[in-house]
Parts: structure tokens; C-alpha cells; sequence
């Protein structure tokens, strides 16, 4: 399974790596939404995987009844799915406001301070 | 000790608010601390005379075992003096030469703040405070040089001796390191008794070509003499004051102070000893080439410092009396001209000596002053500059090894050393009166304060050299030699060669001073040769450290993302690949065992929902496709239990899509900008690259360098947070204010987003 997960990992940080590296700003923020998503897998997959051990406490309890898979890494995801969600709106407001002022969807024209 | 050399940081610092509070008493008034430093460096002369060393010592980083020490013998005490007394004169003498001008006080905070560095580069017995305080020196000499930071040619002037001093300070400081290392130890005391073990270490000549080039730099010795008479544009109180008496003697202090321990060998002997003559040849003819009245006193004190340098190298017992006894005079003969440089200037206007002549009645003090010192300077009895030369061809003439050079070249300078005093002690003076800018007057006696007194002891140490001879002179050529010498000092020496040297340079350099109005200009037509000099050397590294870090900066900065990101990716995959491939060779190998279809399926529509995203050309598509891609994400947390994390990824996504919709819509659609070849390379890369976090992350899964610390939250979650939801505990009580920084994040973001669609509307409206 390990293997699997790793695989689509890869292909989504190659994925996003090549949308970054084009011109066209659109691009640009495909790339970044693919990025996020693939860092967040990569946390996912290295804390381990486990099918239906959610890391839930039963009523009555103290602890977890057997084994739970790490709800650090989950904490931790959320918070990145979240706050990636607040850099993507910045951004794709960012880049529309900058095609208003430049007039083209091309990185190449804003490479200077004066545009 | 310590309040002695930070009694000067303490008012220089308060100097910009006291001085336009004193109007024009301040100089005096000022002139007591020097002078207070004086006295009190004077009672420890007879101790220091005995041929004791006084250590005062106070923990400074006591961790790193750095004490601030201070080492009191001859030699610091002879400078401590000459920077205490000449600066009291300085001060003085600043006090009515600046009056009225707008950057006084600034002027005396620098020149105070210097004053107390080189007191404690003089007196400082660590090496690394020795070289704090000899970087505050050329930091302070840089802001002096620079005082009249309106002209160009001040600010230039001030950079290049900042440049060469600071450029010569770094070798300095890895001289200093290496010597710490091969002496043991980063005290001078100690190092001074470790001579042997330093001379005969691995290390000993890297070390010594490093410290030779930070001291030739500030003592500025040939090749690097020019950045001297270029720090005459600085007010003539600090030419006079660092760039004759003190600063520029902290090289050779520096090579004096390290004689014992680093002197005596053959390279010491030839590199010292050839450079100092060679700088002390140039100098003197570059002296009597010019005719701007300080440019010629700057390029005498070459001349001075190169004979210093000369007599260190030579090393014998005569030159160490004589590298003393000439220090001595130099500073309080040079000290004196350049004041008098000063008062023709501020009294007359002008600052060229063809200008000048028959100022002897208007201002016969100053005339008399300027005498008697450039008596001095030429080395005629009875003054005590003659005692220091009469010393000084005693010691070339038996130097080992090189004494024939370095007698010819002594005998050639003195020749021209003799001229230069005439032109400075005859030719402004004496004379038809020439018509000056200024009605000159006799100068107040702030000015005249010291050019008096250090001429009168120049005449008096001549009288009765025994007089510096038996107290203090002795205990600095102990201190030099790092054994007991004898010092005699007399002015009379009988009739001898060196007697018969200082005639014949004396009657050619009277016949040069006579010739003057025709040598001069004679030798000035050489200058077209000084493209060949060092000066235009210094110009064509600056301008090619410009250009270089022109050209890089287009290179490296050159303004596009893309090329931005392939230089990080490029150099992580290589760092990567290399750490992969030499310590984990065995890959792992693909287990896909007991894997569910429908996991698969999921897996499988997310790729391809990515690559689609990738290879579309259309925008919409693009958009459903990263849906499609963040939903697939969503259902793989919830496969592996990660309810939570799968329910929040499936309401971003959502919003996520709308948002893209409705803002690439307003976009123009994908074209194709780059180069079939460029989209080559970006996916050979891109590929590479996930291919590599495929391996990390496989190789993750399979070692475990340390227990996980989700152990304390999965153990904690019930009995402390009072939650059955783990993650939710995790976010609103262990990790509370990570979540409110994730929220102020979200925030400032929304911000963003309102202030931008504000701005749009705005700009419609108008």
C-alpha cells in the first residue's frame, strides 16, 4: 500500500513542479493547489496508514480501545489544508488583480517593479 | 587601567552634546582628559623603566576564557605617552582650528573614540582585543578622513584607506588566529616568551606573511602606501594625529610588539627589511616630487614609517635603538609639522609651498617652530632627529645579509630627506613675501600650544638625549628586543662613517633644495609612469568587484520564478540523489498485497485526475480536474481513518473550485509561451523530482529514528482534555495556539482578499 501511496505522492510533487515552472500565472496556481495537496499526502502516508483505526476514544474510556493511526499528523494536515486554502484565495485574487494591472497572463512581464 | 582607555569612549560619546555647550573653551577643556592620560601614564614610568611588565587583567567573556588584558612595558608606554601628549595638543589645537564649524562636536567624538582604541591596541595584551581595537581604529579614521563628507574626494579618499586597512585587518585577524594556534595561547605575555616554538611551527610562515600584511597595509608600507596621502583630505588635526604620530604606527607596534616572537628570522629579516627601504626610498622621493604642504609631510611620514619598518626587520641591537629613538622623534617632529601645515593653512589660504615665501616676519613663532622641527626632520645635531639617524646608518651599515642595499637606499633617502626639510623649514618663511588669500597673523596659542612644545623637546631630547634615553627608550627596546640591551644614546658619536654619511647626504640635499624649483617639476614629469603604480591597481580591483557582482547579480537575480525554482529543485535533487545513492543503496521493494480495488481505483482516478490537470489545454477541464483530484484526496483520508482531515478537505475543496471558476473565468485561456525543448527539461526535471519523494517517503515508511510523540496526545486526550475526538483535542486544547495562529493567518488572508477587491472597485470608479 505503502508503495501505491508513495507513487501517487511523486506523481502529484512532479505534477505540481511542472505547473510551476510555466509561464502562464494560471499555471502557476494549478501548480500550487497540486503542491499542497501533495504535501499533505506526504505527512499522511509517513505517519503511517492504517484502515479503520480513527483515533477516536470510545464512550467510557480513557484511551483508545487497540490500535489508532497518529492524530498528530491529522492535526497537523488539517491545519495545513486550511491555511493552504487561505494562501490559494490570496493568491488567485493576487493574480487576477495583477492581470487587471499588466494585461497579461505571462510571469515573463512581471519580472520588473515598474509593471 | 580599564577606566584609563574607556575613560576616552565615555566622553567622546558625550563630546556632540557638551561641545556647542563650551563654545570656545571646549578644546581646552577637552584637552585635560588626554592630558590627565598623560600624567598618569608618566608615573608608571620609573616602574616600567626597571624593566618590570605590568599586567592589569578583567574578564571580559569569561566562557570563552577572552580577558581584557592589559600589558604595560616600554613599548606600550612609550606609545600610550605619545598618543596621550600629542592628542592633548590635538585637542587643543582642534578646539580653535574647527571653531564654528557644523560638525564639531561629531569631529571630537571621533577623534576621542579614537583616541581611546589606540590607547587600548597600544595597551590590549589579548590578541582578539588587540584586533577589536585596531578595527576601531580604522573605523574611526574612515569617519575622519571622510569629516568633509560634502566633497567627493573626501568620501573616496575615506573608502580607500578603509578598504586597504580593513582588507589588511581580515588577514590580520586569520594571522592572529594562527598564531594563537601555534603559540598556545591568545595572550601576548605568553606569546612573547614562546618565540622558539612559533619559529620552528608548520604554521610559522602563513602566519607571518598574514600579520605582515595587515601591519604593512595600516602602516601603509609599499605596495600600499598610496592610501596615506590620500587621507590628507581629512581636517589637519587628524592628519596630524592619526595619519603621522599614532595610527599609521600601529603596524609597525604591531611588529615591534611581535619581534620577539615572531622576529629573527631570514624572511622577517628580507621581507621587513626590504620593504621598509623600499618604502622608505619611495616616500621620500614621492616627498620631494610634491608641492601641496600636506601631501609632502604625508609622503615624509611614509618615508619615516618605511625606515621603521627597515630597522624592525634589521633586528640588531643597534637598529632596535634606533627604530625607538627614531619613533620617538618622528612623532614629535612630524607632530609639530603638520600642526604648523595647519596654522599656514588657516592663516594664509594656502596650502602649496611654491605659493608661499617670506611668512617669517607676519608669523615669526611659527617660523621659528617649523625650524627648529624640520632641523629635526633633516637629522642635524643638535636636535634629537639627529641622534635617531646617526643611530639608524649605524645600523644599516652592519646589517646582516642586505646592510649594502639597505645602506644605499638610506644614504639616497636621507640625501632627499634633507631637501624636503628645507623646503618645509626655508622655503615658506624666507624669501620675497609672496601675496596670500589670507592677511596672515601670528597663530593664537591653541595653535601654537603644540608645535612649541613638541619642537622645544625635540631640541631638548637632542641636548640631552639621556633625558628619554635612560627611562623610557630603554624599557621599549627591551620590550622590542625581548632581552636585555644596551642603550647609549649620545649625540656625539666622533668622527665615524656614519658621521661621514650624514655630511655627504647633508650637502647633496642642500644642492637639491638649492635646485629645487628645477628638480621638482623635473621629477614631477614621472607621475606619467604612476599608471604602472599600485594606486591603479587598487582602482581595477574596485571597478572589477563591480562588475563582477554586476554580471552575477543578472545572472543569479535575473528576475524569473521558473529559474528560481529550477536552481533550488536542481540543487535539492542532486544533494538528495547523492545522500540516496552512497548510504542507502538497496531500494525497497514494492509490496501491492491485499489491496482493496476500490482503494486502488481511488488512487488511480487521483493521478489521473493530476496529470489531466497537467496536460489540459483547457481551463475548465484544468478546473473539474483538480476537483476531481481534491476529492480523490478527500476519500483517501477518510480510507485511512482520517475522518476529520477528509471532511474538512471535501468542504475546502468545494469552495476551492467555485472560487477558480468564477476568477479564471476573467482570465484569458492557456497558451503556450515556452519552447517545446524548455517543456522537455522542466518535465525531465519534474519527473525526477517525484520520482525522489517517491523513494524518501518508501524509505520513511520503513525506519523509525524515534518514538512517535503522538504517544502523550492518544494517552493525555481523554484525562486531560476531556475530549474523545483526539485530533479535535490535539487542535483546540494541546495545540490551542497554533490554531489561533492558523486563524490570525486566515484572517490577515481575508484581509488581503477585501483590500484587493476594494482597490478594483475604487479604481473603476475613478
Amino acid at each position: 500500500m505503502e508503495f501505491l501511496m508513495a507513487s501517487l505522492v511523486g506523481i502529484l510533487f512532479a505534477s505540481a513542479l511542472y505547473m510551476m515552472l510555466r509561464r502562464s500565472i494560471v499555471k502557476l496556481v494549478i501548480g500550487l493547489v497540486l503542491l499542497s495537496n501533495a504535501a499533505n499526502l506526504l505527512i499522511f502516508t509517513a505517519s503511517g496508514l492504517g484502515s479503520g483505526q480513527p483515533p477516536l476514544i470510545p464512550p467510557g474510556a480513557d484511551v483508545p480501545v487497540g490500535a489508532v493511526s497518529d492524530p498528530l499528523a491529522q492535526a497537523l494536515i488539517l491545519t495545513a489544508i486550511v491555511i493552504g486554502f487561505g494562501v490559494l484565495a490570496f493568491a488567485v485574487v493576487l493574480i487576477h488583480r495583477a492581470y487587471e494591472v499588466v494585461g497579461a497572463d505571462d510571469m515573463d512581464q512581471m519580472k520588473d517593479t515598474d509593471t | 587601567m580599564l577606566l584609563a582607555v574607556l575613560s576616552g569612549f565615555i566622553l567622546a560619546f558625550l563630546a556632540p552634546w557638551l561641545t556647542p555647550r563650551l563654545g570656545r573653551a571646549v578644546g581646552w577643556l577637552f584637552g585635560l582628559l588626554p592630558a590627565a592620560l598623560f600624567v598618569w601614564f608618566a608615573s608608571f614610568i620609573p616602574v616600567v623603566a626597571s624593566g618590570e611588565t605590568l599586567l592589569f587583567s578583567y574578564p571580559w567573556v569569561p566562557g570563552l576564557d577572552i580577558n581584557l588584558t592589559f600589558l604595560l612595558d616600554g613599548l606600550s608606554l612609550l606609545f600610550a605617552l605619545l598618543i596621550s601628549g600629542i592628542g592633548t595638543f590635538i585637542v587643543i589645537y582642534a578646539g580653535y582650528y574647527l571653531h564654528g564649524e557644523a560638525y564639531q562636536g561629531r569631529f571630537y567624538l571621533l577623534i576621542l573614540a579614537f583616541m581611546a582604541s589606540m590607547l587600548g591596541l597600544v595597551l590590549s595584551s589579548n590578541l582578539v582585543a588587540l584586533f577589536v581595537f585596531w578595527e576601531l581604529t580604522s573605523i574611526t579614521s574612515y569617519l575622519l578622513i571622510g569629516y568633509h563628507h560634502e566633497e567627493g574626494k573626501a568620501r573616496a579618499s575615506a573608502l580607500q584607506g578603509l578598504f586597504v586597512t580593513v582588507a589588511g585587518g581580515l588577514a590580520l585577524l586569520a594571522g592572529l588566529v594562527l598564531l594563537a594556534v601555534a603559540g598556545g595561547s591568545y595572550e601576548l605575555s605568553e606569546l612573547l616568551t614562546s618565540g622558539d616554538v612559533v619559529r620552528e611551527h608548520a604554521l610559522y610562515l602563513p602566519l607571518l606573511l598574514l600579520i605582515l600584511l595587515g601591519t604593512f597595509t595600516k602602516s601603509a608600507q609599499f605596495p600600499f602606501h598610496f592610501w596615506l596621502p590620500n587621507a590628507m583630505a581629512a581636517p589637519t588635526p587628524v592628519s596630524a594625529y592619526l595619519h603621522s604620530a599614532t595610527m599609521v604606527k600601529a603596524g609597525v607596534y604591531l611588529m615591534a610588539r611581535l619581534n620577539p616572537t615572531l622576529g629573527g628570522t631570514e624572511t622577517w629579516l628580507l621581507l621587513l627589511g626590504l620593504i621598509g627601504a623600499t618604502t622608505m626610498l619611495i616616500g621620500s622621493y614621492m616627498a620631494l616630487r610634491s608641492t601641496g604642504v600636506k601631501q609632502v609631510l604625508a609622503y615624509s611620514t611614509v618615508m619615516a614609517l618605511g625606515t621603521l619598518t627597515m630597522l624592525i626587520g634589521v633586528g640588531t641591537e643597534k637598529a632596535i635603538t634606533a627604530a625607538v629613538a627614531f619613533l620617538l622623534a618622528h612623532s614629535l617632529y612630524k607632530g609639530a609639522l603638520f600642526m604648523i601645515a595647519g596654522i599656514i593653512d588657516h592663516e594664509t589660504g594656502i596650502k602649496d609651498f611654491r605659493e608661499l615665501g617670506g611668512l617669517r616676519s607676519a608669523m615669526p613663532l611659527t617660523a621659528l617652530f617649523a625650524g627648529i622641527a624640520a632641523l629635526s626632520l633633516a637629522g642635524i645635531a643638535p636636535l634629537f632627529g639627529f641622534v635617531a639617524k646617526e643611530l639608524m646608518f649605524e645600523a644599516v651599515l652592519e646589517a646582516p645579509a642586505i646592510g649594502t642595499v639597505i645602506t644605499l637606499f638610506a644614504v639616497a633617502s636621507a640625501m632627499m630627506v634633507v631637501a624636503i626639510a628645507a623646503v618645509i623649514g626655508l622655503r615658506p618663511w624666507f624669501g620675497p613675501r609672496l601675496p596670500t588669500k589670507k592677511t596672515p597673523h601670528e597663530a593664537p596659542p591653541s595653535l601654537l600650544a603644540g608645535p612649541a612644545v613638541l619642537a622645544t623637546l625635540g631640541l631638548l631630547f637632542g641636548l640631552l638625549p639621556m633625558l628619554p634615553g635612560q627611562h623610557l627608550l630603554s624599557a621599549a627596546a627591551l620590550a622590542v628586543a625581548g632581552e636585555p640591551i644596551e642603550v647609549y644614546l649620545s649625540l656625539w658619536h666622533g668622527f665615524n662613517l656614519p658621521l661621514l654619511l650624514s655630511a655627504t647626504s647633508l650637502a647633496v640635499g642642500l644642492l637639491l633644495y638649492w635646485q629645487w624649483s628645477r628638480v621638482q617639476p623635473a621629477l614631477a614629469r614621472l607621475a606619467a609612469w604612476d599608471h604602472l603604480g599600485p594606486e591603479r591597481g587598487y582602482e581595477k580591483v574596485m571597478a572589477s568587484i563591480v562588475s563582477i557582482s554586476d554580471s552575477h547579480t543578472r545572472l543569479v537575480q535575473n528576475g524569473y520564478l521558473r529559474y528560481y525554482i529550477l536552481t533550488i529543485i536542481s540543487t535539492l535533487l542532486l544533494l538528495l540523489a547523492w545522500t540516496i545513492l552512497t548510504r542507502y543503496p538497496v531500494l525497497p521493494s514494492p509490496d501491492l498485497s491485499g489491496i482493496a480495488p476500490h482503494t486502488f481505483t481511488i488512487l488511480a482516478i487521483t493521478a489521473l485526475a493530476a496529470l489531466y490537470a497537467v496536460t489540459t489545454r483547457s481551463r475548465l477541464g484544468a478546473v473539474a480536474a483538480l476537483g476531481a483530484l481534491g476529492f480523490g484526496v478527500a476519500l483517501i483520508y477518510v480510507l485511512f481513518s482520517a475522518a476529520d482531515v477528509g471532511i474538512t478537505q471535501v468542504l475546502v475543496e468545494t469552495i476551492t473550485v467555485i472560487m477558480l471558476v468564477l476568477v479564471l473565468f476573467r482570465l484569458p485561456g492557456f497558451l503556450d509561451f515556452t519552447l517545446s525543448g524548455s517543456r522537455l527539461r522542466d518535465g525531465f526535471i519534474a519527473v525526477l523530482f517525484g520520482g525522489t519523494i517517491t523513494l524518501i517517503l518508501l524509505m520513511t515508511t520503513e525506519v523509525q529514528f524515534f518514538p512517535p510523540i503522538s504517544e502523550y496526545f492518544i494517552e493525555n486526550s481523554g484525562p486531560l482534555g476531556h475530549g474523545r475526538n483526539i485530533v479535535n483535542v490535539i487542535l483546540v486544547d494541546f495545540r490551542a495556539i497554533d490554531t489561533l495562529g492558523e486563524i490570525f493567518v486566515l484572517a490577515l488572508a481575508a484581509i488581503g482578499v477585501y483590500a484587493m477587491l476594494k482597490l478594483r472597485a475604487e479604481d473603476r470608479k475613478s
